[in-house]
Parts: structure tokens; C-alpha cells; sequence
């Protein structure tokens, strides 16, 4: 039988700022059949976009196809004319964007954008158009099949949102359908929701797809083949049981066991226990304060805890559950409305301009975004250079060996301190980010999901390096999640956070067993590395109705 | 896209050939202001043609103007005053818009709201209108030209850094600043002006032009640069009588107002560009 999709030896050149051309995509055949999923997985950087894009005959600005050929039903997307590519575009091939919630135009209506394929290749009337809609959302089991479409982007969830962007790549009937991370930014709770819904259509539909993702957990619930992507090479191709046991390659080998993170070991530095930081029933929120004295949005309400001194904490909870909130009320970004903080023995002010230096330096903060938190017109020498000066008053010849130390410490090259943010990678900036925090010699480190935005393998190395930091330096953690295996790995107690509030405070050892609701369905929603896993999972129903917001 | 060569490959900088064309011509009318007094063939008040609107001859360059003065000596003088006011005035216009639009971004609370409202208020005035009063008020000279010339363009260049900081203001990095205990001043010139120079400067440019063209336009109407010396508005004005003559006296100042401004813009919108490559 004849393949849907046959790739033969892809290259892809892109032309970088002083002219000179580099290999994104050096020579990848893949096949994919007639309704099969194939998952394309890899770190970011490792061409797997690259290549689903090319599916569609495209390339990003920069980058041109400089060799091979893409077939699709026969025809070579490499060598159609521009308007030839557009006509297949939406008809036989279809894409669904990592982040549906740019991909949706926020001043039309959802059902106009979702039909918009058909207006432009003229597949069908628009009332005919409409229905079909209506029924590809209740193929996806979206709430209110009927109505949903008369909404506007905003006002739907993150969840509903990604399935009507998949309704909206599959109502031209095409033949093979990308999806390009599509669940990368959603809660696992959500995930779940959007993930079986995927894979039901794919199947009913006898569609063929491209699933674009880094997490293999994820790829193992809807693919029937991985193929292993690295520095725009195939390095391993398989079905997704012999990858997940009998996985060849090195790099797959080291992919699967970032997956399982070894948990935290009894290596306790401080052997007496002493509280570091306490927080008493602290409210923190936003907009105008009410009568009650509080204010109108409330994101953490009443929220109690203790770090102790070489030991940390993990706060884990869904977005929007306010953990952030509750990072920068401690850190004094918001300052919170009532409640009290006590840091080592004193009690902490509020605001940051109340604290004082030394309360400042001995409490950082790590974002998540690294490209955010990091200035992109400094050079890394001066990010990491102003807190010496600021804080410790170092100069000079002090200061560069200061520099050198703390990236080495992060397990970075010296050569890179004269470099700019935008010029490392991911995981390089966010050791950049860590290494500006420990320049301060803190004794807490709050981390604001600092590996949510990094690949599996490099949010791996991050954790074994916070872990090793804290043996070398005796710090404290709070660390913040919605990634439950990175919290496990490094936390001696985790919070779970539901709606503003506390509800659960547990040990590993009794992790197993959560008691609160909200905490058992956030502990079952963790996708495992087993593809029957999405298929045997029973959520309980009422639970999913509670808590679940997809 | 435009079509550029390395000006060096050692320092790594990227400029093109249209933003050296700008660059050139700037420099040579910055020269020329420098230099003029020393290099005029003919004092610039002194009537040495016979002829009025001459044509452009072997001892006339540039021919001359309604009472026989050199026009070359006047437009090489001319440079001055509007090379000069215009710069100094867009300099204390964009220094001090730019300080207070940052300031007004990370202070936020009643100081922005204040300060925004008061520059709004004074936006409203049509800038032309308000400097026919001060000048008919005050009398012209060239510290009034330069004072209100700069105080007209205040808002629009405090209303443009602030828009450009405030997006930055909401970064992490400005955060992780601002928790780190820093001062306001190292926060607006240390984390924000880096990432809003490159805006600030294109807006500088055209506020340049937007000056040089209401510099002429004042001089024009009598109120700008006072007799015998003129900028270069003024010069289009005092010879405006050559038109139907087609008298170079009327068109080369037209001209000269119309290189500087073009190659202004030019520059700014083709600076030269760093060359990052990662690997290189």
C-alpha cells in the first residue's frame, strides 16, 4: 500500500544575521500510512516543527526547503507553485497551532473562524458548513455543541479553545492533520479532556496526523509510531511500545529516563530542624478593596506555611489556583492584605521598600520565562555582575572571578559571559537566571515553575542542579509546579493549591494516598509512560464536574 | 530588502549603503554649520550683486537673493541656525520627555496620572499657534526659539517613551530588579532606556524634522531667525518673489530643508545593525 505522507532526505537551510547558511533539517525520510499518528518528539531546536511545517510546504521566514522531496497523495509539496500549496492547505492538510489562543482572531465570533476554511476553497454553503461545525464539536465533546460556536475566543477556556482549533482544521476533510504541541500549555486536568477527544475523532475519522511534542508521556496516549528527532536528525523510529520498552538510541535511552526523575534522596544537609520562613493566614489579591478590608479578587485566601532551613517545599496546583500569586506576595511584589511573614527571626514587611537590603538578598526570586527575566540588551557578565556590586559592593578583578565562579557553578562555559540572553538556549538561560539568584548568597530560592518552559532532558539537568546547589550551599526552595514529578523529585513537604486556597500538605511517603478531592484527581490526571494508560484511566465523574474546567 | 554591505567584518556592524548616503549628508551640513563663518566667499549682509534673483554664475554659486546677497554664504550661514536650533531644541525635547515618560512608567499612581494629563493638555495646543504667541510675547531671539521650539515637542517624545516603557515595565527582568531593592534611576537607565533606544531614537529623528519644519515655518512668518541672519526658512521666505522667476535664491534653501530632513530619517531607519550569530 501506497503512504500518505512520504518524506525523502528533507533538508532545510536557514540563512542566519551575518549570511551564513546552516542545516536545520539535514536529510530526514519518514513515511507516515493512511490513518496513522506519527509523534515527532525532540528537544526544542531538534527540527521536529521544522519538518511538520514542511508537510504543509512551508518554512519560517529565513529558512527554505534546500533539498528532497515531500510527498503527499502523490503530490510533491517541494516542487507545487505557491498557489498550488495553498489550495491543498486546509483541503488535505491541516494544521493545530500550539497556542490556540493566539491562533483565534479574539474580535470574531469562534463559528465564522472555524467555517472560514470552507468560505476560502468554497467546500460547501455556509449553512451546511455551520452544521458540520456544530458536529465535529460534538465529536470533540464540547459543551453546548450548538451555542458554543456563537461565542467569542475569550470566552472560552483554554481546553474548549484547542478543540475548536482542531474543529477548525478538520472541517475541510483533510487527510492528514499537525498538531504542533497542542497541549503544551494546558493543565494536566485539561489535558486529558482535550487529548481523548483528539484521538477519538482521529480514529473515527480514519485521519492520518503528525503529533509535534516533547513530552513522550503525552505521545505515547495518541501515537502508533515516535520517530526520535536531535539537531534535525532521525536518531530512532519505532512503534510507540517498542520505543517506550525497547528503545536502541542513547538519546531515546536518556529522554525516557529524564521522564522518571529520581526522587529525592535523605541526603538532609541540616540535621537540626529550624524554621526559615513562616507564613500565618495570608491573603493576597487584586482591584479595589472592599468593605471586608480585603480586596475584590482574591487570589489566595488564608494560606499557611513553614520552610525549614535546608529542607524545601513544593506548591503545585492548575493555573489560576494562585500559586504565583502567593511566590510574589512572599517575595513583597504584592503586597499581601492580611497575614504575617516571619524570615529567619524577624517579621517581614509587606512591600520591598520596606524591607531591607539584606532581607531582599537573602530571598530570590527565579521566574519561569527566562527570556523574560533576563534583560535582552545586557550581556550575561552585567546580569550577573549587578548583584555583586549591588548587594556585596564587589568590583573589578573581585567581580570577574566572582562571574566565573557562579557559572561554573551552573555547570556553564566561561566563554559565554560576553554573550547577550537571546544567543543561549533554553536551558542555558534558565541556568543564567538561577546563577543571578545565587549571586545574592540567598537562603531561600523561590522558583516559579522554573522547568515548565524547558524540555524534558534539560528540566531534568536544571532539577539535579538545584539539587546538588542546595547540598553545596545548604539553601531552602519553595517551588512552585503544576508538573507533579518535578515537584516529587525535589520536595520534603508539597502544598496543593485549589482556588485560592491550601487544601492539602503532604509528605512523598503519604503521596500515594492525597485525601482532598481536588488533590486526588490532579494526582491521577499525570499522564504515564504507558500507552494504554489514557484508555484505562477512569476519572471519577463528579470530580471532573467539580474541579475539572475543560 | 535593502541591499547592504559589512562596513567592517572586525567590528561585526551591519550598515547599509542608503543609511550611509543619510549619514553623509548630515555630516556634510553638520561640517558646514561648523565651518561657515570661515569658508563664505562674501559676508552674508552685504549686498555684492548688481543684479537682484541672480543666476547661478562662476562668482555666484548659488546666484543671489532679492537684494543681491550671496546666496552661497546665506544658505552656509542658514545651516547654522537650523542645524543648530533645531538640535539643541530636539535634544532638551527628547531628553526631557524621554526621563519623565520613563519615570511616569515605573512611578505609576497619581504621579503618571498627573503628569500625563498636564502633558496631555499642553499637546492640545497646536504647536504653531503657541509659538507665534510666546515669540510675539517674549520677542525672538535665539533662546526663546530653542526654549519653546523644545517645550512643544515635549509631550509627544514623553508620550512615545512612555507607551515604549510602560510594555517594559511589565517584563520579569524589571521585577527581579525592583526585588532586588534597586533605585528608580537604575531601573529607568540601567533595565529599561537599552530596550527603548532604539524607538527613541527613530522618534528622535523625525521630531528633528518635525523642528526644522516649524523652525522655517516660524521663520517664514517673520518670527523665527531675525534679520540680516536667516535660517533657512527664513531664506525660502525672503525670496519668495523669485518663484516666477524659477531664481535658484528660493529654490536651494527649499532644497537644503528638504536633504537634511530626508537623509535625518534615512539614518535613523537604517542605524547600524550589531551582527549577533550565535555560532560565528
Amino acid at each position: 500500500m501506497e503512504n500518505l505522507v512520504e518524506i525523502r532526505d528533507l533538508k532545510v537551510e536557514a540563512t542566519t544575521d551575518s549570511g551564513r547558511r546552516v542545516d536545520i533539517i539535514k536529510g530526514v525520510s519518514l513515511d507516515i500510512a493512511a490513518g496513522e499518528i506519527v509523534a515527532l518528539i525532540g528537544e526544542s531546536g531538534s527540527g521536529k516543527t521544522t519538518i511538520a511545517l514542511t508537510l504543509m510546504g512551508y518554512t519560517r521566514s529565513g529558512c527554505r526547503i534546500s533539498g528532497g522531496h515531500v510527498r503527499i497523495a502523490g503530490k510533491d509539496m517541494v516542487a507545487l507553485s505557491e498557489r498550488e500549496r495553498a489550495s491543498i492547505r486546509g483541503t488535505e492538510v491541516a494544521y493545530v497551532p500550539q497556542s490556540a489562543a493566539a491562533a483565534f482572531n479574539p474580535a470574531k465570533r469562534i463559528i465564522d473562524q472555524v467555517i472560514e476554511v470552507t468560505r476560502i476553497h468554497q467546500l460547501m454553503p455556509v449553512e451546511q458548513a455551520r452544521q458540520k461545525a456544530i458536529e465535529l464539536f460534538r465529536a470533540l465533546s464540547l459543551p453546548n455543541p450548538e451555542t458554543i460556536g456563537g461565542r467569542y475566543p475569550h470566552q472560552v477556556s483554554g481546553g474548549q479553545l484547542q478543540r475548536l482549533s482542531a474543529a477548525m482544521a478538520l472541517i475541510g476533510d483533510p487527510k492528514l492533520v499537525i498538531f504542533d504541541e497542542p497541549t503544551t500549555a494546558l493543565d494536566v486536568t485539561t489535558q486529558i479532556e482535550v487529548l481523548r477527544a483528539f484521538k477519538s475523532v482521529m480514529k473515527a475519522g480514519g485521519i492520518s496526523g503528525v503529533y509535534v511534542s516533547h513530552d513522550l508521556a503525552v505521545v505515547a496516549q495518541i501515537a502508533d509510531r515516535i520517530v526520535v528527532l536531535r539537531n534535525g536528525e532521525v536518531q530512532e523510529v519505532g512503534t510507540t511500545a517498542d520505543i517506550l520498552s525497547r528503545a536502541q538510541h542513547p538519546y531515546t535511552r536518556e529522554l525516557l529516563a529524564a521522564f522518571e526523575p529520581k526522587p529525592r534522596g535523605h541526603d538532609v544537609v541540616v540535621k537540626d530542624r529550624e524554621v526559615l520562613l513562616q507564613v500565618n493566614g495570608l491573603f493576597a489579591g487584586y482591584g479595589p478593596i472592599q468593605a471586608d478590608r480585603l480586596p475584590l479578587v482574591r487570589a489566595v485566601q488564608d494560606v499557611s506555611l513553614t520552610v525549614e532551613k535546608g529542607r524545601n517545599l513544593g506548591i503545585i496546583g492548575e493555573s489560576g489556583c494562585g500559586k504565583s500569586t502567593l511566590a510574589r506576595a512572599i517575595a513583597g511584589i504584592l503586597p499581601p492584605f492580611a497575614g504575617n511573614l516571619i524570615f529567619g527571626k524577624q517579621e517581614l514587611a509587606g512591600a520591598v521598600r520596606q524591607r531591607s537590603r539584606d532581607q531582599l538578598r537573602e530571598m530570590q526570586i527565579v521566574f519561569q520565562y527566562a527570556d523574560t527575566a533576563l534583560n535582552p540588551e545586557k550581556s550575561i557578565e552585567e546580569i550577573l555582575g549587578r548583584p555583586l556590586t549591588f548587594y556585596h559592593g564587589i568590583k573589578g578583578k573581585q567581580r570577574d572571578a566572582r562571574i566565573d565562579q557562579l557559572l561554573d557553578m551552573v555547570h556553564l562555559p566561561k566563554s559565554l559571559r560576553h554573550r547577550r540572553p537571546q544567543e543561549l538556549s533554553g536551558g542555558q538561560k534558565q541556568r543564567v537566571n538561577f546563577a543571578r539568584a545565587l549571586a545574592a548568597e540567598p537562603k531561600l530560592i523561590i522558583c516559579d515553575e522554573i522547568t515548565s518552559a524547558l524540555d524534558t532532558v534539560v528540566a531534568a539537568a536544571i532539577i539535579d542542579l538545584l539539587k546538588e546547589l542546595q547540598r553545596d550551599l545548604s539553601l531552602s526552595y519553595i517551588f512552585i509546579s503544576h508538573d507533579l514529578s518535578v515537584v516529587e523529585a525535589i520536595c520534603d513537604e508539597i502544598v496543593v493549591m485549589y482556588g485560592g486556597r491550601k487544601v492539602e500538605e503532604i509528605t512523598p511517603a503519604h503521596l500515594k494516598a492525597p485525601q482532598h478531592p481536588y488533590a486526588k484527581l490532579l494526582f491521577s490526571s499525570v499522564p504515564k509512560l504507558d500507552a494504554g494508560w489514557l484508555d484505562s484511566l477512569e476519572l471519577d465523574p463528579e470530580l471532573v464536574r467539580t474541579y475539572g474546567h475543560s | 530588502m535593502i541591499p547592504s554591505i559589512p562596513v567592517s567584518q572586525k567590528f561585526g556592524y551591519r550598515f547599509s549603503w542608503v543609511g550611509m548616503i543619510g549619514l553623509t549628508i548630515i555630516l556634510f551640513w553638520g561640517i558646514m554649520a561648523l565651518i561657515a563663518p570661515h569658508i563664505i566667499p562674501h559676508p552674508v549682509g552685504e549686498i555684492v550683486d548688481e543684479d537682484y534673483f541672480g543666476v547661478m554664475s562662476s562668482r555666484f554659486w548659488l546666484g543671489s537673493d532679492y537684494l543681491g546677497r550671496d546666496m552661497l554664504s546665506r544658505v552656509l550661514m542658514g545651516a547654522r541656525y537650523t542645524v543648530g536650533i533645531s538640535l539643541a531644541a530636539v535634544s532638551i525635547a527628547c531628553f526631557s520627555g524621554v526621563v519623565l515618560g520613563m519615570t511616569a512608567a515605573v512611578v505609576g499612581g497619581w504621579f503618571d496620572a498627573a503628569l500625563s494629563r498636564f502633558l496631555d493638555a499642553m499637546n492640545s495646543i497646536p504647536g504653531k499657534l503657541s509659538g507665534l504667541v510666546v515669540v510675539a510675547a517674549v520677542g525672538s531671539s535665539i533662546t526663546v526659539l530653542v526654549i519653546t521650539l523644545a517645550v512643544i515637542y515635549t509631550p509627544g517624545a514623553y508620550r512615545f517613551a512612555r507607551a515604549l516603557a510602560v510594555n517594559i515595565n511589565t517584563m520579569d527582568y524589571i521585577t527581579v530588579a525592583r526585588t532586588r531593592g534597586e533605585g528608580i534611576f537604575y531601573i529607568i537607565g540601567s533595565e529599561i532606556l537599552p530596550n527603548i533606544i532604539g524607538p527613541v531614537l527613530a522618534d528622535l529623528g523625525l521630531r528633528f524634522v518635525f523642528i526644522v519644519l516649524l523652525l522655517s515655518g516660524l521663520s517664514f512668518l517673520g518670527l523665527g531667525v531675525q534679520p540680516p541672519f536667516a535660517d533657512w526658512g527664513a531664506l525660502v521666505h525672503e525670496n519668495v518673489g523669485g518663484l516666477p522667476f524659477g531664481a535658484p535664491a528660493v529654490i536651494v534653501p527649499s532644497l537644503a530643508i528638504a536633504s537634511l530632513t530626508i537623509s535625518v530619517n534615512l539614518l535613523i531607519d537604517n542605524l547600524p545593525k550589531k551582527i549577533r550569530d550565535r555560532s560565528a
